[in-house]
């Protein structure tokens, strides 16, 4: 309030707050909380966010129960899952004694069961208009089956049979054609109504285990072949692309559905590598962590982490360019996992084993299922952010990394520790006392042997 | 936050005094040159430097990348591409946090008090009544005389300028709110009451009486008494870490953390009773003032002071500091008072008063009140600039014992030997307060819901250091020493040791003996090791070209050829 008073003319004002401004009016307002950002106010900046990190982290250990379902029901272990692309809840797994299971993920139960091949299943692909889902298995065939609403019709049958002359491992279908490919013997390119194969890629004697058409450039196939080797097909081409010969043989491989030209594989000498398609002089990443060989590889959705299923009885979850995974799931009852695969609406990772059973996980362990309010929301942002920003500091640290861990997998992981050192220092003693000059490979290239056209 | 510096060497730069020079060069412009130091001679602070560097409880390490040491070439490729714009974006992000809260403030609904005096006239001839009566009535309630008869009043606001505790030197302890003039608590406790303190809230506060320092609830009911801390004198309550500090008569500075009642630590002094104490609000370190005239910083992570300076030639009387921890008011027997900036330490302004200042006190805007005796003077800006003469002044008629701010209000509350007074200064309160800091509008659950919070939030005294920022900062040596550590004894084996033990010796010794031996012959080695390695990676990773002179045949050369 300005006031003259007088002759003096002083002019004075004095802070004075009404409290109709700063209270709330009715019981049931919020509470009025007005803000003053100034740093004057906020003193103790540093201290007081890294305690809050710290609480962060703290919490997030607490809530890490990534644990939520098993799926039981096959009477011999798996030995592929598949991902209905348009319902969520639909989940397609395959057994060794040639059953085929739709689950109903959200309910936890069999829709139907289907007695597929008379040998293992060994892989399955969806076809491009989704409707039906293509299995191949040990007894040479490739069978269509409908993959639609469940409208009473009879789905005990198969749509289609396709009778093979050789061996078959794996199937992938092309994203809007409908073509499919089928790796075992040679790569052969089939489309659904013919009875032979329309194209047969060939390179070399060896058998391919695992193959997979890229989601984004629709006409690249890749496949994992039994000489250590990843070869690229073109559809359109006559011959295949290219082979990239590695140390060990790859299990399985994974695109990644947003990076156009980005694979991994899962690879036995325990461990991943993600290769970019036009350069194969050495990986973009190496993938460490795993103390057995590792089985299979799923990206996520969003292109940013994958799961690997490895014969060390554990799933690790990995962000796509980093050596290390960022969690580790495992029970004592899991045993050898044979498949894993990462849900399409990013929340889950479902593995299954020999064990006969199909786990589902969390992929984010401490995340909370159910409905998030939005303050609640903000809150577990805010403390995500935090972590990460913290994330260097040792004591934050060593917590945000500390998992539980088997004792078959501690221990294993500390002989392995040791025998690299010691593989590094003799590597080293080699190079300083030897006279002739050893080239200097960098660690990621180590494990390509060769290139060919 | 990211600096290079190494805590010891920058600070030690900051600690050298100024010359001679600088201070003539301060005060040549201005007239008054009497208000230069006596003492022209002498320098005027020399600082001890005590001040070591503090290794925070927890020491951070960086990302191999971001190492000095390591220039490899290849480091650039091992920087995965996802990270290189996770670092640009977040330099952009914090560039561009600064515009919308700037931007924000024109959202803040209250404004500065201020007072204009006439033409020809001074603020300082402004008297409490004039202003009491030219403002409105709830202003007016603010300014108010309480005559009590139980000895020299100790005064402590709430943080958040709601309530008052009042405690008088014959054992007179009253807590009540001071707007509405209603009393919380009242007693007199039949002991002498050197000091009283707010907790972290209204329930409970702190009385250090005759022998030990007593905790009671909001309605006076006693609820503890720590015998561990006797003889207080002044009493201080650190807000975000829950500590009460206390010093003693036989110079001990005491850290009590009392949401879980652990004596945090405990340091004897040795410099004598420590009567003058004041708390550092930006970094919590607490500042006492000594009969040599010196001040010191105290920390619960070190035994000996932080920092000592020496501040006037006769013993201090009172220290302050300002609530952005920048500045510091010292007064001392001698009637000076200086102003130092805590960064640097030097002394910014020296004024000589009109007797020696008892009590000095800053309100959150910056201006500093003083109190000569009987009277109370408020200067403004008298950090940054040099004052001519006082903001307003009060006559209060009986020895001052207290003096404080009260928080988000224009109102100083002098506490003097027969009661206390609340005084109107417009311009002392910060107008805009964060209710999730402190909030004067506080309800009963809000104040439930805040304890809680606060006590999760609770700093660990070990991060008490000068700097708060520090924590935010890279630890370049530690990672320096990782690394070297590395080096050492990664990548070659130690030679063995051949020992021919001693007929007598036992297997137990045996043992030792060997180790101790391989031990020693692995450390040199290791230093011939890291040389050989460091030789190595140099020379074949990135093999040095012989620069060839450009001529003018370069262009005929086709790219083949020019490899």
């Amino acid at each position: 309030m300005d006031i003259f008073s007088g002759e003096s003319k002083m002019k004075v004002k004095v802070l004075v707050r009404n409290p109709d401004d700063y209270l709330r009016e009715t019981k049931r307002d919020i509470h009025k909380l007005p803000r003053n950002y100034d740093p004057a106010l906020h003193p103790l900046e540093a201290p007081r966010e890294y305690t809050r990190a710290m609480n962060a982290v703290k919490l997030e250990r607490v809530f890490a129960l990534p644990f939520i379902g098993s799926l039981d029901g096959h009477r011999d272990g798996l030995t592929c899952l598949g991902k209905h692309p348009d319902h969520l809840s639909w989940l397609y797994s395959g057994a060794c004694d040639g059953e085929l299971k739709l689950w109903d993920v959200a309910k936890r139960k069999i829709v139907y069961t289907v007695q597929a091949h008379d040998g293992f299943i060994r892989a399955m692909a969806f076809s491009q208009e989704t409707s039906s889902l293509y299995t191949v298995g040990d007894d040479k065939l490739i069978k269509q089956w409908k993959a639609q609403e469940l409208d009473g019709s009879d789905l005990k049958a198969p749509i289609n049979t396709i009778v093979t002359r050789s061996m078959l491992t794996g199937i992938s279908h092309h994203r809007s054609k409908p073509v499919m490919a089928t790796c075992g013997e040679a790569c052969n390119l089939w489309e659904h109504s013919r009875a032979q194969p329309i194209k047969t890629f060939q390179w070399g004697v060896d058998s391919l285990q695992s193959i997979k058409f890229n989601q984004v450039e629709e006409n690249v196939i890749a496949a994992c072949g039994s000489d250590r080797s990843i070869i690229l097909y073109d559809m359109r081409e006559s011959a295949p692309l290219r082979k990239v010969v590695l140390k060990m043989r790859s299990n399985s491989l994974c695109w990644n559905p947003m990076e156009a030209f980005v694979f991994t594989v899962a690879n036995e000498d325990y461990n991943l590598y993600t290769f970019d398609m036009r350069n194969f002089a050495s990986p973009i990443n190496v993938h460490k962590d795993h103390v057995s060989a590792v089985i299979d590889v799923d990206y996520s959705p969003t292109g940013k982490e994958f799961v690997s299923a490895s014969y060390d009885k554990t799933i690790r979850i990995y962000n796509s360019r980093q050596a290390h995974s960022r969690d580790i799931y495992h029970t004592s009852r899991m045993q050898r996992l044979t498949c894993a695969a990462w849900s399409l609406d990013d929340r889950f990772v479902y593995s299954g084993s020999d064990e006969m059973n199909i786990r589902i996980w969390k992929a984010r362990a401490a995340e909370k299922l159910g409905v998030v309010k939005p303050r609640e929301k903000t809150a577990l942002r805010v403390n995500a952010k935090l972590v990460e920003k913290f994330a260097h500091h040792p004591a934050i640290k060593r917590i945000h990394r500390h998992r539980h861990v088997p004792s078959h997998v501690y221990n294993s992981r500390n002989e392995l520790r040791n025998s690299r050192i010691a593989a590094r220092r003799k590597e080293f003693n080699v190079r300083t006392h030897t006279k002739r000059q050893l080239p200097i490979i960098p660690e990621k290239a180590k494990v390509i042997v060769s290139e060919q056209q | 936050m990211i600096s290079s510096k190494a805590g010891t060497d920058k600070l030690k730069n900051k600690l050298r005094s100024p010359s001679k020079q600088n201070l003539r060069q301060k005060f040549k412009s201005k007239k008054d040159e009497h208000l230069l130091p006596k003492f022209k001679n002498k320098k005027p602070a020399s600082n001890q430097n005590t001040f070591k560097s503090q290794k925070v409880h927890d020491e951070h390490l960086l990302p191999k990348s971001a190492s000095n040491k390591n220039t490899f070439e290849s480091q650039k490729h091992r920087l995965s591409h996802g990270k290189k714009l996770d670092l640009k974006k977040k330099g952009n992000v914090v560039k561009h946090a600064t515009k919308p809260i700037a931007r924000s403030e024109i959202l803040l609904p209250e404004e500065v008090g201020f007072l204009e005096a006439g033409k020809g006239e001074s603020t300082a001839d402004i008297t409490q009544v004039e202003i009491k009566s030219s403002v409105d009535i709830t202003s007016a309630t603010k300014q108010f005389d309480l005559s009590l008869q139980f000895g020299p009043y100790a005064i402590n606001y709430l943080r958040n300028g709601r309530k008052m505790l009042i405690g008088g030197r014959m054992g007179h302890v009253a807590a009540f709110d001071w707007v509405t003039k209603e009393l919380t608590c009242e007693m007199n406790v039949m002991e002498s009451v050197h000091d009283v303190a707010w907790l972290h809230n209204e329930t409970l506060f702190a009385v250090a009486q005759k022998n030990w320092t007593y905790i009671y609830d909001n309605q006076g009911i006693e609820v503890h008494c720590i015998k561990k801390l006797n003889n207080v004198l002044k009493m201080e309550y650190l807000p975000y870490h829950f500590l009460l500090a206390t010093t003693n008569d036989s110079g001990t500075l005491s850290w009590l953390d009392v949401s879980i009642g652990k004596m945090v630590q405990r340091t004897h002094t040795h410099l004598g009773r420590l009567d003058v104490l004041c708390q550092n609000p930006s970094n919590a370190v607490l500042c006492c003032g000594h009969s040599k005239g010196t001040v010191s910083m105290w920390t619960p992570n070190f035994v000996s002071p932080v920092i000592k300076m020496l501040c006037h030639r006769q013993p201090v009387r009172s220290v302050a500091i300002d609530q952005t921890g920048r500045y510091m008011a010292t007064s001392s027997v001698d009637s000076t008072l200086k102003v130092w900036d805590l960064r640097t330490y030097n002394c910014l302004q020296s004024y000589k008063l009109a007797s020696g200042a008892s009590n000095l006190t800053f309100s959150q805007r910056g201006l500093l009140a003083v109190s000569l005796g009987n009277i109370v003077e408020v200067y403004k800006g008298i950090c940054t600039e040099t004052v001519r003469e006082p903001y307003i002044k009060h006559f209060v008629g009986n020895s001052i014992s207290g003096l404080k701010f009260c928080p988000y209000e224009d109102v100083l509350g002098v506490g003097h030997a027969r009661g206390m007074c609340s005084m109107l200064v417009p311009g002392a309160g910060e107008p805009n307060f964060d209710a999730l800091e402190a909030n004067p509008f506080q309800t009963k659950s809000q104040r439930t819901e805040a304890e809680v919070k606060s006590l999760l939030e609770k700093i660990q005294p070990e991060l008490i250091t000068l700097d708060p920022f520090e924590l935010g900062e890279v630890n370049r040596q530690a990672v320096l020493e990782k690394w070297e550590e590395k080096t050492k004894y990664m990548f070659v084996k130690p030679p063995k040791v051949d020992l021919k033990p001693r007929k007598n010796a036992k297997t137990v010794n045996k043992f030792r003996i060997k180790q101790r031996l391989q031990q020693e012959r692995q450390k040199k080695h290791s230093m011939v090791a890291s040389e050989i390695k460091q030789n190595l990676v140099q020379n074949t990773i990135a093999p040095r070209k012989p620069e060839s002179k450009p001529s003018v045949l370069d262009r005929f050369k086709t790219k083949t050829t020019k490899k």
